[in-house]
């Protein structure tokens, strides 16, 4: 095989794993912060792309313009999850909050496939088969805009931790639980907030993942196990490293399916991921565990 | 050994136990095929819930990854059937030591290296995974297309081949359950039940008053993994077919463990209780949509979810504890307590 086809491969892959690199950013973030392992990720996401795949039927709405409003309906969905359902889950023990969220994953696939049925669902926008030629490079323009949209989100986030005060709150809540309580911080609403944030990624997550890859229910739990692997390849609480083990896993996805079966890719991410679980435990960019 | 067996119990729950053993016993003679069936599931439940007890229940090791054990041991089992014609009686052992040899593989590598708690988790569902899509490209045992037991003589009930009715299928299940049962209850009485509890409720404390945690945790996942493979033996030669997509998915892996978690985890009775509660209510709920005419699907998983929902809220450490104390059974040794305060 020519070089350009791996080159062409490899930059398809890194972009798809730009959004993969979003999704696990929301799963970090919300575990990083409020400790809870959310198993309904996936499914959250299903739900967004539903939303997008709704919205562009009906009315012809373009997924990326309505990141925005899809990321805001999952980002209500979230805030009242964390504040109706989990917090009263905060302090119970691991396999308690797991059977908790693992009920509410239940509901939302089922939900789903009794509204939308089990069919394959995607969206074609007008620029679904353009491309972009950049000398031997010959990029497909709905990843491209998928890649740079979450790039784009994943910086707004960044930048929300860094120099917002309520995101500075935030990460003192993940830092020091006690300190935070002692310097009067509204834990409750901060976690809340949290989770809503983490759901927003999803939000915006799921209405570039359309532009990618038809949407089913069963595609829930998929997609949590992928953003776990991610996260734990990248390492847990850490920003930068869920964007780059989205990077690395799409990557991976990509090259293998290329040089062996496609439906044999997903076999390489576990490789992965089980060698950083044996050499570096705490993920590529992750802290020492405690 | 009946003092071994009986010391501590109190005597109302061996009445109730006995009488629950006669009851299971003489099911087969009142109940429809129907009924033997959802049994049978509630049975199998029952047994591989209680294996995977041992680890999380017992040792306080989170593993989301059991189907791989099941997987495993129905796998060699029917290789070795389809392939050789060894009967599941031999072909069991090497269910138990292919299954024994991937949990030790696996807890070797995690508990090595101090990988615990959620982390763990993952790396359980990783080798599940993993196995599942190997399976699926491994041509000779069927690959994606499943691998099929020879069907031919269901007349008579043939116990060396496992080739028979229902009624035999749910005795041998019974005695698989029955005798994990026993062997739990041994177990936890037994120096390296101790320690697992010790492990559980602290691992640091245990290491630091000389228990070897490592090897501990190894017997934990090893007895885990082979009990658990023998439940993939009779899902074998029950079923009469294997599919990697289904044997290995992780919604099995969720599935077996909702049982114990559902009826109390580390007790033993929860297990039991847990597959009799979850196999009744799914197979009501679907009785209740065919009265009632909906045929949609999904919407009875969406009853089921609500209803894992409300158990977990609002019974938080399983069913059984409350209803143990409810009967006069007071507290068992492997109890919980109330799983408060993690932070």
């Amino acid at each position: 095989m020519p070089a350009e086809i791996y080159l062409n491969v490899a930059v398809s892959g890194v972009l798809t794993g730009l959004v993969y690199g979003l999704m696990a950013l929301g799963l970090s973030v919300i575990f990083g912060v409020v400790r809870v392992v959310n198993f309904a990720h996936g499914e959250m996401m299903t739900i967004a792309m539903y939303l997008a795949v709704a919205l562009f039927s009906a009315y012809k709405l373009d997924p990326l313009v309505m990141l925005v409003p899809i990321a805001a309906v999952l980002f209500a969905l979230g805030y009242v999850l964390q504040r109706g359902l989990i917090n009263p889950f905060i302090n119970r023990p691991e396999h308690s909050q797991f059977m908790l969220l693992v009920a509410v994953a239940l509901i939302m696939v089922n939900a789903l496939l009794i509204a939308f049925g089990p069919d394959a669902r995607g969206v074609q926008t007008s620029y679904a088969f353009a491309s972009f030629a950049l000398g031997p490079l010959i990029v497909d323009a709905n990843k491209a805009y998928a890649g740079l949209a979450a790039v784009t989100v994943a910086g707004g986030l960044f930048a929300f931790f860094r120099y917002t005060l309520t995101g500075k709150a935030i990460r003192a809540c993940a830092d020091n639980y006690a300190g935070a309580l002692v310097v009067g911080l509204d834990v409750k609403r901060l976690y809340a907030l949290t989770f809503a944030i983490g759901s927003a990624c999803v939000g915006a997550c799921g209405s570039m993942m359309v532009l990618l890859v038809d949407v089913t229910p069963p595609l829930g739990p998929t997609y949590t196990l992928l953003a776990f692997v991610i996260v734990i390849t990248g390492g847990l609480g850490s920003m930068a490293g869920a964007l780059l083990g989205g990077v690395l896993i799409g990557l991976t996805e990509a090259v293998g399916g290329l040089l062996f079966t496609p439906s044999a890719k997903s076999m390489f991410t576990f490789a992965i991921l089980v060698v950083v679980l044996l050499f570096r435990p705490q993920g590529l960019l992750g802290k020492r565990l405690t | 050994m009946i003092p071994l067996l009986t010391d501590g119990v109190p005597r109302r729950g061996l009445k109730l136990l006995a009488a629950f053993s006669v009851a299971l016993l003489a099911a087969p003679l009142v109940a429809s095929d129907y009924l033997l069936t959802v049994l049978i599931l509630v049975l199998y439940f029952a047994y591989v819930g209680q294996a995977w007890n041992i680890m999380m229940g017992f040792a306080g090791q989170l593993s989301l990854g059991h189907a791989l054990y099941v997987g495993l041991g129905a796998y060699a089992a029917a290789a070795l059937y389809v392939h050789f014609g060894v009967g599941p009686w031999l072909g069991l052992w090497v269910a138990m030591a292919s299954a024994a040899a991937a949990g030790a593989t696996i807890g070797f590598l995690a508990f090595r290296f101090g990988v615990g708690g959620v982390y763990f988790a993952i790396l359980t569902i990783a080798f599940a995974e993993f196995a599942r899509i190997g399976f699926d490209h491994w041509s000779w045992l069927g690959g994606s297309a499943g691998l099929f037991l020879p069907v031919a003589n269901y007349g008579g009930n043939d116990i060396l081949t496992l080739r028979g009715s229902p009624t035999m299928f749910y005795y041998v299940m019974l005695a698989m359950t029955a005798s994990a049962f026993v062997l739990c209850h041994v177990l936890l009485r037994s120096r390296i039940g101790y320690y697992w509890l010790a492990i559980r409720e602290s691992a640091d404390a245990a290491q630091a008053l000389g228990i070897d945690i490592f090897r501990c945790k190894m017997v934990a996942v090893v007895v885990s993994a082979a009990m658990t493979s023998l439940g993939g033996v009779l899902f074998a030669f029950y079923y009469n077919n294997l599919f990697p997509e289904q044997v290995f998915h992780i919604s099995r892996s969720i599935e077996l463990i909702l049982g114990p978690i559902i009826g109390g985890i580390g007790t033993l009775v929860g297990p039991i209780v847990g597959a009799f509660l979850l196999t009744t209510l799914a197979e009501t709920l679907s009785e209740i949509m065919r009265a009632v005419g909906i045929d949609l699907p999904g919407i009875k998983q969406v009853f089921y979810g609500f209803c894992l929902l409300g158990v977990v809220m609002f019974l938080p450490d399983g069913v059984w504890p409350p209803l143990g104390r409810w009967l006069g059974l007071g507290r068992e040794e492997g109890d919980r307590g109330s799983g408060e305060g993690k932070r």
